[in-house]
């Protein structure tokens, strides 16, 4: 009896860990760290070709400002290379800043599948059907007699023929690169809450009362996602603010500012960086590319 | 200033019910329903641009001498009943008639693929540069469409966590934001699958 008992328990496991495997083999291929505009997983480049593809795809960036990258995987693992090439687009965000002008070329080295992900700001420039005459014409011939690098190549200065026809923004003056990353919108309705607080607290507390309303914005404001200087700025605003319109309605219940001006560092004050740059030679992804399944696949 | 007990508990209190009034979330909800609109719009503009390739793919076909008439006339048949609902924006908080709206265009999208199949069988079609570019387009459409559906479904659950989730389902109940109904993953992998054609079969 015991026997039989273990005999099934064993049988379970079995199932157990042959379940485990099986979600583990469905599970997604990672995501790749974003290291540079050529990416090869499988070796197929030797390092000059790396090194020349490179060298292509800086040339376009700085000319162009267009972030393009290469990548190569053995295999997807069954995922359809479309779907695999729009998470890794959509992940690294490649394409400047508020031109979001990315492109990315995905082979699949085992599954002999090609795709090219075009960002929706230049499906305009590179349409389905160019990307797809890209890997009929250039990409699958080379590929079919194993010349990677040459094929990768030709679609490269295919790709920034198109990309000079385009009009895009020169690199350096792009529209987003002095947004501030928030909109009127966003902060007016808790500049004037604070105002009315401020007002009330003040007839309540004195300029004490202003302090806490300054505080009390600033830390909603951050509470809402803005970013903690500009929650400190916006409390700050509010603290100015109600001092002004206090003073302007007369000297008649003037009560001091004593409590209030110590406050408005602990708003939550400071720059908390927010930069992105990575200096020196280095590739990093501009963060304004959204791909919405444009571009197109091939094989050879 | 002299500072009392009662004083600070005002202070607090006044404090804590401005916070519970950003923090209930209203705003995450607006944004979340607006999200959840402009996502359904792309699905819907997605959808017509498919609508709109289908003539041009099913001329050029029709001009290919002995094509399978049956794949043909299912496109076609598929494309008009997916056409035939109205899809407005009332359609997406309407389950049924969401899942009825879906199923349709997931019914055009099988029998477009299984069209690019048949297709593969005639060197004519897979010659003619005409035709080589609208495939090019429909798969780009079909891809986005794809796309656009994950999107929807995405944006669709980030919605509903906050309406459901607790303390925002109060506010949620207050201001008369209701969960939606989302697009079904079972569609989205029966819509993946490529047909299976039998070239041996007669016409």
């Amino acid at each position: 009896m015991n026997r039989l008992l273990l005999v099934l328990f064993a049988k379970v496991l079995a199932v157990l860990v042959m379940l485990t495997s099986m979600v583990q083999a469905q599970s997604l291929l990672p995501v790749p760290a974003l290291t540079g505009q050529v990416i090869d997983q499988t070796n197929t480049l030797s390092a000059a070709d790396k090194a020349s593809l490179s060298k292509t795809l800086a040339a376009i960036a700085q000319q162009r400002g267009s972030q393009v990258v290469v990548l190569l995987v053995a295999s997807t693992q069954g995922e359809p290379i479309e779907d695999f090439a729009n998470r890794v687009a959509n992940t690294w965000k490649i394409g400047r800043k508020g031109v979001g002008d990315g492109l990315l070329l995905v082979a699949a080295i085992q599954d002999r599948k090609v795709h090219i992900e075009v960002a929706r700001n230049l499906e305009g420039a590179i349409p389905d059907v160019t990307a797809k005459r890209i890997i009929r014409e250039s990409i699958a011939p080379a590929f079919k007699q194993g010349r990677y690098a040459q094929g990768i190549d030709a679609a490269l200065v295919r790709i920034d023929e198109r990309l000079a026809l385009e009009n895009l923004p020169v690199p350096g003056s792009e529209p987003g690169a002095q947004e501030l990353g928030f909109s009127i919108e966003d902060v007016l309705p808790l500049l004037i809450f604070g105002i009315i607080a401020a007002t009330v607290l003040r007839g309540m507390f004195g300029g004490f009362g202003s302090g806490i309303a300054a505080v009390g914005t600033g830390v909603i404001a951050w509470n809402t996602g803005l970013a903690l200087a500009l929650a400190g700025g916006l409390g700050f605003a509010v603290l100015i603010l109600s001092i002004i319109f206090s003073s302007m309605r007369g000297a008649g219940n003037y009560r001091g500012y004593g409590g209030g001006i110590s406050f408005p560092n602990s708003g939550g004050g400071g720059f908390g960086g927010s930069g992105g740059f990575s200096g020196g030679g280095g590739f990093s992804s501009g963060g304004g590319g959204d791909f919405g399944g444009g571009g197109a696949s091939g094989d050879w | 200033m002299k500072f009392s007990l009662a004083k600070f508990f005002g202070i607090a209190a006044i404090a804590l019910s401005s916070l519970a009034m950003t923090g209930c979330g209203y705003n995450s909800m607006v944004s979340g329903d607006e999200g959840v609109k402009s996502a359904w719009a792309e699905i819907l503009n997605q959808y017509q641009r498919r609508a709109d390739l289908i003539p041009n793919i099913v001329n050029t076909v029709k001009g290919e001498a002995n094509f399978e008439q049956e794949t043909l006339t299912k496109v076609i048949e598929a494309r008009s009943k997916a056409t035939s609902i109205q899809a407005t924006p009332e359609l997406a908080n309407n389950p049924e008639a969401l899942a009825k709206f879906s199923k349709a265009q997931g019914e055009v999208s099988s029998a477009l693929s299984r069209l690019l199949v048949v297709t593969e069988n005639y060197p004519n079609l897979k010659a003619n540069q005409g035709f080589q570019d609208l495939r090019a387009q429909l798969e780009g459409t079909e891809n986005r469409i794809g796309i656009a559906r994950k999107r929807y479904i995405d944006a669709v659950k980030e919605y509903n966590v906050t309406v459901r989730s607790f303390p925002t389902n109060l506010m949620a109940m207050v201001t008369g934001f209701k969960e939606k109904p989302s697009l079904t993953v079972e569609n989205e992998a029966a819509i993946k699958v490529a047909p299976t054609v039998d070239f041996n079969k007669k016409p």
